[in-house]
């Protein structure tokens, strides 16, 4: 490994722990959208910024920028506010006026500006070692890795300081402002630091790879977990394997380093979203599936139950009677043996003890509708453990 | 601007771009309607960004650059998309908006890895597939505008063909269900025709402008009516008409692409309907609150003079003026207005109450009484 490569790398995975942090937030505030809105519309903030700083990395473009990108914010918030639209038209309607106006700026001044569209919205990781602090005639390092370095270390010391309340507002906005946390204080203070982000990762590795860094490894760790110091650290480990990972790729097919660390995030949620051992695709529809035998058992039962003439509980006559198909009655007819709950005598089915008391508590349970019911029949019969 | 007419009529090149801007404006506006109605607005943006790789895809694999086959990759992976964002959203607990921002993120980072990945190859002649990325009008030509006016024609045809199905399940999915509708089919109908007209877009305005094209002009018309026909035809009509005006506001300066202009000019159409739409608009609604004020405010100082008056024998005895002094609901206007609904009259430094007055306050009085 060269030094440009382990500097990408590192580059790369300050970023993705930069974006990380907040995007967990924005993930669970159900916000996430607003970070591809800040990433497009904080285009004319940094043409202006750029026009007067005449530096693609000067901090004041860096605040400039992340101003409009709060500007934003408000905006689309005035607009929901006045309930003409709906909250994702109001951020439809939003960043690309202001994207536009940022695409036009730039395409009037073109001789002027050494800057544009595909840089801002793509970036280029590959470049940012060779764009070097300079202070005295030495050399620093890559000035991107600084400013993602100092907006990384804010962005621990702000989660560590005010974790407790972010973690208050963000479940619960009511508890956080009577506890005298003021809910608004810490939405705008999340978006200043997102919008901060957003703008200081840009120039190296371009807007939408900031909003897939931001969205991708939060959305992956929320399937993983519910626990939200668990979260953060799982995203945190998602965005900087997918940066490494992502960079060997871009590497391998020689092509762009922000398209493939994307691509490497989608992959790895696509494997957490197919496999995750509670939320994922797979174990829910598993779960689906059980829960259908599962009523269907509990209607077959009650059935029972209800009739005492011979013929609605003659085997052939209940196909028809339910209404079910062969194989999922002969199904159901046998998970029931299985598990002792019904006898068949002559082609009639009955109830057993043990199916009896399992009806009349999954009765009670229909009735009365409490979770408190099915948990105790969970010990008593736990039908499908197995 | 006769010139640029002129100019129109005979300049074939901007009279194919303009025709297609306009065309394009109408399909979007149209089914844009219909995204926006079913609060799914942002999907255009995921589509429009999801659609990326397929248009590469479609090149790797076919080698081909006329814009059937890629739009034809682009419509495959926009509508892979849309249906993983429905996965995401019904099968765990990820909300919409995750979904989408995933989706759209990581699709249009895949659809650049493989662009780059394209323009490093040798033998390929890669150019013009950034065009996708931004969109170029200037690069429309007379097959692609054909193409989108077939397109625009099946779906004018469908649209009305189910036009029924498509709103009854627009307004009550449940009912709609109940009544024997096969809801799954109508929903793949409108998502499908909602990813066609934005896969259509993307060589004109490009991915990252298409969402606004095909909202704008859906929330600029869903102010000016109730009703979604009108809704349907007038985001159709503000569609072609910031399509037609882009193109040429774009035409006629050096260096403005075509694609933000557009956006632009619909941004301002809806800017323009959030203020002065009847109704709805914010201009009217803050006229309409402050009528309501100056109503309540007339109204209390009758109900001021009604309890003086009651005391007295005839309910149009003068008093002075300087009485309702302690009450700061009147000026000297309201007096005047209340005179001039025959309410009250006025006389020198007194008022009295006509009977007309008294009547409408005793009648306020028994509606206060019956309401509670």
């Amino acid at each position: 490994m060269s030094s440009p490569q382990i500097e990408i790398q590192i580059i790369a995975a300050v970023v993705a722990m930069a974006c990380a942090i907040p995007g967990v937030f924005l993930v669970l505030r159900k916000m996430a959208l607003i970070s591809d809105a800040i990433s497009h519309s904080i285009l004319p903030g940094i043409v202006i910024g750029f026009f007067i700083t005449q530096d693609l990395n000067s901090p004041l473009l860096i605040l400039f920028a992340a101003f409009v990108g709060v500007l934003t914010v408000v905006l689309v918030e005035y607009i929901q506010k006045t309930g003409l639209v709906k909250e994702d038209t109001a951020i439809g309607l939003v960043f690309p006026a202001l994207f536009s106006i940022g695409v036009i700026m730039i395409s009037k001044n073109a001789g002027d500006v050494h800057l544009d569209v595909d840089a801002v919205l793509l970036g280029e990781l590959a470049f940012a070692p060779f764009d070097s602090m300079m202070i005295d005639g030495t050399d620093w390092g890559p000035k991107s890795l600084w400013i993602m370095g100092s907006i990384l270390i804010v962005i621990i010391s702000l989660l560590l300081l005010f974790f407790k309340e972010l973690k208050v507002s963000t479940f619960d906005a009511g508890l956080s402002a009577s506890l005298g946390i003021s809910p608004v204080v810490i939405h705008y203070g999340l978006m200043s630091v997102s919008s901060i982000t957003v703008v200081g990762a840009f120039d190296a590795v371009g807007a939408i790879l900031v909003v897939a860094l931001m969205i991708a490894p939060a959305a992956t760790a929320y399937l993983l977990t519910e626990d939200l110091k668990r979260m953060i650290v799982l995203s945190i480990f998602f965005g900087v394997l997918a940066a490494i990972s992502g960079y060997w790729f871009a590497n391998w097919l020689d092509a762009s380093i922000s398209g493939s660390i994307a691509t490497t995030l989608g992959i790895i949620f696509l494997i957490v979203y197919l496999f995750a051992p509670k939320k994922g695709l797979i174990s829910v529809l598993y779960r689906q599936k059980q829960q259908q035998i599962e009523v269907s058992l509990i209607t077959f039962l009650l059935h029972l139950n209800r009739h005492d003439e011979k013929r609605e509980r003659h085997i052939n006559h209940l196909r028809e009677h339910i209404d079910w198909q062969e194989a999922k009655a002969q199904k159901v007819l046998n998970l029931a043996l299985k598990n002792n709950l019904v006898e068949i005598e002559n082609d009639i089915v009955f109830l057993t003890e043990k199916g009896l008391t399992f009806t009349e508590k999954s009765l009670a349970y229909i009735i009365e509708n409490k979770h408190e019911k099915i948990d105790s029949m969970k010990d008593d019969f736990f039908l499908f453990r197995g | 601007m006769t010139e640029y007419f002129n100019l129109l009529w005979h300049d074939y090149t901007l009279r194919t771009i303009t025709l297609g801007t306009a065309v394009l404006g109408a399909i979007c506006g149209m089914l844009g309607s219909f995204a926006v109605l079913r609060k799914e607005s942002l999907l255009g943006d995921a589509i429009s960004h999801a659609a990326l790789p397929g248009i590469a895809l479609a090149f790797i694999i076919t080698g081909a650059k006329d814009s059937a086959t890629l739009l034809l990759g682009a419509l495959v992976s926009g509508l892979i998309g849309t249906y993983w964002i429905r996965g995401i959203t019904s099968k765990t607990h990820l909300k919409s908006d995750t979904a989408l921002g995933l989706i759209l993120s990581t699709f249009f980072g895949f659809g650049m890895l493989l662009l780059t990945f394209i323009q490093k190859q040798p033998n390929a002649n890669q150019a013009g597939l950034d065009k996708y990325l931004f969109g170029q009008a200037a690069t429309l030509v007379e097959s692609d505008v054909k193409l989108m006016v077939i397109v625009t024609a099946v779906s004018l045809v469908v649209l009305l063909l189910f036009w029924k199905e498509f709103k009854i399940l627009l307004f009550d999915p449940d009912y709609t269900k109940t009544i024997g509708f096969n809801t799954k089919f109508i929903d793949v109908l409108v998502t499908f025709f909602i990813v066609l007209a934005i896969v259509l877009g993307l060589q004109t305005v490009g991915v990252v402008l298409m969402s606004a094209i095909l909202l704008a002009p859906a929330a600029a018309a869903r102010q000016w009516t109730n009703s979604l026909s009108t809704m349907v035809l007038l985001a159709g009509l503000v569609g072609a008409l910031s399509g037609i005006f882009g193109t040429a506001i774009s035409a006629s300066q050096d260096n403005l692409s075509t694609g933000p202009v557009i956006v632009l000019v619909a941004s301002v159409f809806v800017l323009f309907s959030l203020i002065f739409a009847p109704g709805r608009g914010l201009l009217f609604r803050e006229i309409r609150f402050r009528n309501n004020r100056k109503d309540l405010e007339l109204m209390k100082t009758l109900q001021f003079m009604y309890d003086i008056a009651r005391d007295h024998e005839n309910i149009s005895h003068p008093h002075a003026i300087r009485i309702l002094n302690n009450f700061q609901g009147y000026t000297k206007g309201s007096l005047k207005k209340l005179e001039n609904e025959d309410l009250i009259t006025l006389d020198g430094p007194d008022w009295a109450l006509t009977q007309k007055g008294f009547d409408t306050a005793a009648e306020m009085y028994n509606q206060h009484m019956n309401n509670e």
